[in-house]
């Protein structure tokens, strides 16, 4: 299992960083004198390519984050390992919910 | 070498006696010419301490039986001299870190050398007296990364500076994943992909940081942190091909 999670967080990696870097530069792009939530909806709404974009970030987060959190618990605490397991599964859940609601919210 | 030469001058020396319970001793020294860590200890323990407990075999840096904290660094004791390693007239020794403490600079090597296990370190091989010894071409890859990794003498040193095994008892180590690594590019090792899964395992190198600190203190400069990214990419290439 530690291999697959091993890899699952560096592939994701591997899909969050070009993301990431898009996901600043946008913001950065887009509060250029002022920002209203008109035109964040402007931009989103009906638009299936920023759905996407947005929609695959939620996904790799919701992975990527997890895994990463285990590790930290693991190496800090001294929880038993299921208990490790379940917390971070419920954390991965939640960002994967909240967020592809976020996403749909937009849309 | 007299030790009334004038160039000779007293150096303080703190040495951790006891066990898990203990405290720094301090004990005044001259210093000689050419003098290592280990020849300090020595003279400490013939002169003024003989309780004094430490651990040497060689003395010329091929066992790596006299590793200790020097300074707060592990280090060959036999291949350190003093004169690179006072500061401000003192000097620190103390047991390698992260193992139990027998007595004084005498420590428990039983759960380094476990960790090989763990790492599925064993060789297995399959071949018997009828086949032919395996061919392995020195300018093969596997055979490359397998030199580069290969002269470790389970000193230790990198297990005691590693800060994850620190704060993970149950991580491998640096000198495991080693040589872990080296058997998974050895072909005649018939159990290679059981030596990655263990390598790969909990504890395994997933949990390594990349510090960096095993390859900074390894006495015979070889660089585990390589061997482990190594084993990482092995994760996603699969096994190396010769």
């Amino acid at each position: 299992m530690e291999r697959s999670l091993f890899l699952a967080q560096r592939i994701t990696a591997m899909i969050l960083a070009p993301l990431v870097i898009i996901h600043l530069g946008l913001i950065l792009y887009s509060v250029q004198g002022g920002l209203t939530a008109a035109e964040i909806l402007d931009r989103t709404q009906g638009s299936i390519g920023w759905a996407l974009f947005y929609s695959l970030f939620v996904v790799c987060a919701a992975i990527h984050a997890p895994i990463g959190l285990r590790h930290v618990i693991n190496e800090w605490t001294s929880m038993p390992q299921r208990w490790v397991n379940a917390l971070v599964m419920i954390l991965g859940s939640a960002l994967l919910l909240l967020g592809l609601r976020a996403v749909s919210a937009v849309y | 070498m007299s030790p009334s030469d004038s160039a000779n001058k007293l150096v303080k020396v703190r040495i951790w006696r006891g066990r898990e319970q203990g405290g720094l001793v301090d004990y005044d020294i001259e210093t000689r010419k050419n003098q290592t860590v280990l020849d300090v200890v020595t003279e400490i323990q013939r002169r003024l301490e003989p309780t004094l407990a430490y651990r040497f075999a060689c003395r010329v840096g091929v066992c790596g039986s006299c590793a200790m904290t020097v300074n707060g660094r592990p280090r060959w004791t036999c291949r350190t001299h003093i004169k690179n390693v006072v500061t401000d007239g003192t000097l620190t020794i103390e047991p390698l870190r992260n193992l139990p403490k027998i007595k004084d600079l005498v420590c428990d090597m039983a759960p380094f050398i476990d960790t090989w296990q763990k790492a599925g370190a064993p060789f297995s091989g399959n071949a018997t007296r009828h086949d032919k010894p395996a061919a392995v071409k020195p300018d093969s890859a596997m055979r490359l990364a397998a030199d580069a990794a290969l002269q470790c003498i389970n000193c230790a040193a990198c297990y005691s500076a590693c800060d994850v095994v620190n704060w993970n008892p149950d991580y491998i180590g640096p000198a495991g994943l080693n040589r872990a690594w080296t058997l998974i590019n050895d072909v005649r090792h018939s159990k290679r992909e059981a030596t990655f899964q263990l390598a790969f395992g909990s504890g395994g190198c997933g949990s390594c940081h990349s510090h960096g600190n095993c390859t900074r203190h390894c006495p015979v400069e070889l660089r585990p942190s390589e061997s482990i990214a190594g084993l990482k990419r092995t994760a996603f290439a699969g096994l190396p091909k010769e």
